[in-house]
């Protein structure tokens, strides 16, 4: 019988680059410079680390395939490093791999690391996907902004909210987002920006705006993770420890069934579910003290908060307004400014995330910094509203 | 009504494309360069969207003639303007129109006349009394160069009929042919225009002279007097020569029909076919027509309407894609959409579309002819068909029987009208649509004007191009979600 990883692993180091449109460096530059403040954080020799997960979703625009673009950027001492990809979710998924590996007991110190390279393209967006030989045959042209859109259309439907006062709530959760941005030192965008801005950008995709998406920046992020045992052994007494890791992936049902409304993300309620039963939490709104959720668009954000359940179904645009999840508000959310000032350098925000979670948790967030807080929640979507992956990863004391 | 046995038209079907470029657009841009053209700007000219072609156009039109016919003796596609020179036109539409392919199938091309010949002969290789219906399908998507008169006089669109012996619309009394290497125009293996001879040498050698014989001798072969035809079909760009020529051949000028020049233009191979059609939506029973072609030597066929003509359905004739035209005066994006003029595409329009053509030829069905798959066991209806059910109640595995969704009814799920992703048309529009009957997929949308969709809205099924490879010549079929006209 399974037990949970609740309490079994323990963060022992963590290390984020500068975020940001990074034309003077390459992806191993950006390697190096995550992997030296994690190493330097745990206060380890790179020789204690037993195996390595590398997380990249655009290849070939990136580092290419395989893992050995990290063992050769940080000369790992010939260990196993494994190459993980599982669209925006990439970043949370190396992190699973490295703390599977030392829950299993097959590793001592594991290290997980992501990165992307996403301005080396020549335009503004991301990249253009290879999504394999068939479906390009017969699947919808189109891009991250036009897919996550649709949520938008189908919750003014179901909810039978107007277009602008959705428009007005999508608008504050950027405005929210950039105010907590401009507090951090390594966001890309770190300028506030008023309501009015947001609801006169020009159109991404109906009803998306400018404002309304994350930013698209170079970066990465790592983490080094141990037992608590081994941990407290090297003098770690304030330790964030794992408490849930779960990921859930469509399996064509809300693409090819006529039994999802289009308005929420499926697999982000499975994902919830699993992992507050891990962490064994029973009321997110009142235990969680902080959350990152995956903010690629300003729907996704307000979606989301249905999704995890710490808003009710149809009250996330009434919770927004009033400032539940503002800085000061009850459930702070993207208090590091979130994809929307850091970008989304692909394989790199799962543990981006992570990464202010894990600040906070020690209180080493400066300007940002929450009055204590036990317990964080960070969520990380890849795919497209009818077909992704969702993982969610709760971290505390 | 009596059920009858006679060879004859016994479906029609057509197709318009709904953007209608008002021709006044066309001289505002060119008169300064030929004010000449000053003269022809009158009335409007139907226009492809970019993502139609002889094909997709051809398709449409034989959708609408096709009725509940399973499987054909033959099928023609007639165009000059196809889009394979090697790769069987017709057999794309065999597959699009889920025909089985034990039957006939033959692309006929080269003139304008190569409609009526292939009609001709579809009736005459049709076994006497045979239960199979052939269809001749006519499409031209022409192409002219800025500031020519061919740009003004063209017009898109496409045309099929129908023939068999079991209760014909109308029945085919005789026809006559000739064939004369009368040049009026012309375009090489490598051309992408034709080129023209003067027009008043082609109306006064040309029509003049050689079309009256032989539609005289069709009268003759059918036994029907020149003052028995009701209807005069004779496709002809030049004004009033329709007129001259049936006066030489004993019929009065009111007995010509129209030649659309008006409201849709010379749409080229199907342009007969059009006007016949065009015909036999106003024709009584007993109703005699007499249509000619001229394009390389004459065809011409002799029809008698019968009884079965108030069986015609309207929502496939000419009148009803008339009046689904819609008004257009943007002729710099026609040009753009028939590379005329170079767009700064950006750099999203330089994806790659290769296609892997065993991965094409496996998923045929599902490209296609957009057949899904229907569980036999719990009838979930499903898109793609896959090998275990979509139905997390059921998960049977080998279970789906073949379901197209070609002609099903869908709705909005969801949807955007998406600025960033590169499309000749932007916005690009796409969305989640469910279909009635069960199944749902992520479509592209096509013919929308922004701003006028939304969750709910009633959407139906056309076969359009996906991506052309520029770089191969290979275009990329397959179906897209439009409004449904009301």
């Amino acid at each position: 019988m399974a037990t949970g990883i609740k309490d079994k692993v323990a963060i022992l180091g963590m290390g984020c680059s500068q975020f940001g449109e990074r034309w003077d460096v390459g992806a191993e530059e950006l390697m190096v410079e995550a992997f030296q403040e994690a190493l330097s954080d745990a206060g380890i020799e790179k020789n204690a680390i037993d195996a390595a997960w590398l997380s990249n979703h655009f290849d070939e625009q990136s580092v290419g395939k395989g893992a050995t673009p990290l063992s050769t950027a940080l000369r790992l001492p010939n260990i196993a490093v494994t190459r993980v990809e599982n669209f925006c979710a990439s970043g949370s998924e190396a992190f699973r791999g490295a703390v599977y590996s030392v829950a299993a007991g097959a590793c001592d110190i594991a290290l997980a690391l992501g990165v992307e390279k996403l301005k080396d393209t020549g335009f503004g967006g991301l990249p253009m996907n290879s999504p394999g030989t068939l479906q390009p045959l017969w699947g919808a042209t189109g891009t991250a902004p036009g897919n996550f859109a649709q949520l938008a259309s189908a919750y003014r439907a179901k909810h039978n909210v107007n277009k602008s006062d959705l428009k007005r709530a999508m608008a504050r959760v950027s405005v929210k987002s950039h105010a907590n941005g401009a507090k951090n030192p390594k966001a890309h965008l770190r300028r506030p920006i008023e309501e009015a801005q947001v609801l006169k950008a020009p159109i991404i995709a109906e009803p998306l705006g400018l404002f309304d998406c994350c930013g698209v920046s170079d970066g990465a992020a790592c983490a080094i993770v141990t037992t608590p045992e081994i941990a407290k052994s090297l003098g770690k007494d304030h330790q964030v420890l794992v408490k849930a890791i779960q990921l859930s992936l469509s399996n064509g049902f809300e693409s090819a069934y006529n039994g999802w409304d289009g308005s929420h993300i499926m697999t982000a309620r499975i994902a919830a579910e699993k992992a507050y039963k891990e962490a064994g939490i029973k009321e997110p709104r009142q235990e969680l003290g902080m959350m990152e959720v995956h903010d690629c668009f300003s729907i996704t954000e307000l979606v989301t908060m249905e999704d995890l359940g710490v808003s009710k179904e149809g009250e996330a645009v009434r919770d927004i307004l009033d400032g539940v999840y503002d800085a000061d508000g009850e459930v702070p959310c993207q208090i590091d400014g979130g994809l929307k000032c850091f970008g989304h350098p692909i394989g790199a925000s799962g543990l981006r995330m992570i990464y202010e979670m894990y600040l906070q948790l020690q209180e080493r967030a400066g300007d940002r910094q929450l009055g204590n807080p036990k317990m964080g929640l960070t969520h990380n979507l890849g795919g497209a509203p009818a077909h992704n992956v969702c993982s969610i990863t709760i971290v505390g004391h | 009504m009596t059920s009858h046995k006679a060879i004859g038209i016994t479906g029609f079907g057509c197709y318009i494309p709904r953007r209608r470029l008002q021709r006044q657009s066309i001289v505002e841009s060119n008169s300064w360069f030929d004010p000449n053209l000053k003269a022809l700007g009158k009335g409007e000219r139907s226009i492809a969207n970019w993502d139609e072609d002889s094909l997709t156009m051809g398709l449409e039109a034989s959708r609408r003639c096709l009725g509940d016919a399973a499987s054909l003796e033959s099928l023609y596609f007639a165009s000059t303007t196809a889009p394979y020179s090697e790769r069987l036109n017709a057999g794309i539409l065999v597959k699009a129109l889920n025909l089985p392919s034990e039957q006939r199938a033959i692309d006929i091309t080269s003139c304008q006349r190569s409609g009526t010949s292939a009609l001709i002969d579809a009736m005459k290789a049709l076994p006497e009394g045979s239960a199979k219906n052939s269809m001749v399908i006519a499409s031209d998507k022409r192409r002219a160069r800025c500031a020519s008169v061919q740009e003004l006089r063209f017009g898109d669109g496409a045309a099929a009929i129908r023939v068999g012996y079991d209760n014909p619309l109308a029945r085919f009394l005789g026809s006559a042919s000739s064939t004369v290497d009368f040049t009026d125009h012309f375009r090489g293996e490598h051309d992408k225009f034709d080129y023209y001879w003067e027009d008043r040498w082609v109306r006064d050698e040309g029509y003049m002279k050689l079309v009256a014989p032989v539609l005289s001798k069709a009268l003759q072969e059918s036994q029907i007097s020149a003052e028995d035809i009701t209807h005069f079909v004779l496709p002809c760009p030049y004004p009033r020569i329709a007129d001259k020529i049936a006066k030489k051949v004993g019929l009065s000028a009111s007995k010509v029909v129209d030649n659309l020049a008006g409201q849709v233009g010379d749409t080229g191979t199907p342009h007969g076919f059009l006007m016949l059609g065009d015909a036999l939506e106003q024709a009584q029973p007993g109703d005699k027509i007499l249509m000619g072609v001229l394009s390389s030597g004459v065809d011409a066929l002799v029809f008698e309407v019968t009884d079965h003509i108030h069986q015609m359905p309207k929502d496939g004739g000419l009148r009803s894609a008339l009046a689904h035209g819609q008004k257009d005066t943007n002729y710099m994006r026609w040009l753009a959409f028939n590379d005329m003029i170079t767009l700064e595409k950006g750099m999203r329009a330089e994806k790659d579309h290769r296609t892997a053509l065993t991965v094409n030829y496996r998923n045929q069905d599902l490209i296609l002819g957009l057949v899904g798959g229907r569980c036999t066991h719990c009838g979930t209806a499903q898109f793609p068909k896959a090998r275990i059910c979509v139905n997390p109640e059921c998960g049977k595995m080998d279970s789906q029987g073949d379901y197209s969704f070609a002609s099903r009814s869908a709705e909005i799920l969801s949807w955007s009208a998406d600025h960033l992703t590169y499309t000749p048309d932007p916005p690009h529009h796409y969305g989640m649509i469910t279909f009635k009957d069960g199944g749902r997929f992520m479509a592209e949308f096509t013919d929308v004007d922004p701003g006028t969709i939304d969750a709910g809205t009633a959407m139906n099924m056309v076969f359009r191009i996906k991506a052309k490879d520029e770089q191969r010549g290979f275009t990329r079929y397959f179906w897209k979600a439009t409004p449904t006209q009301p």
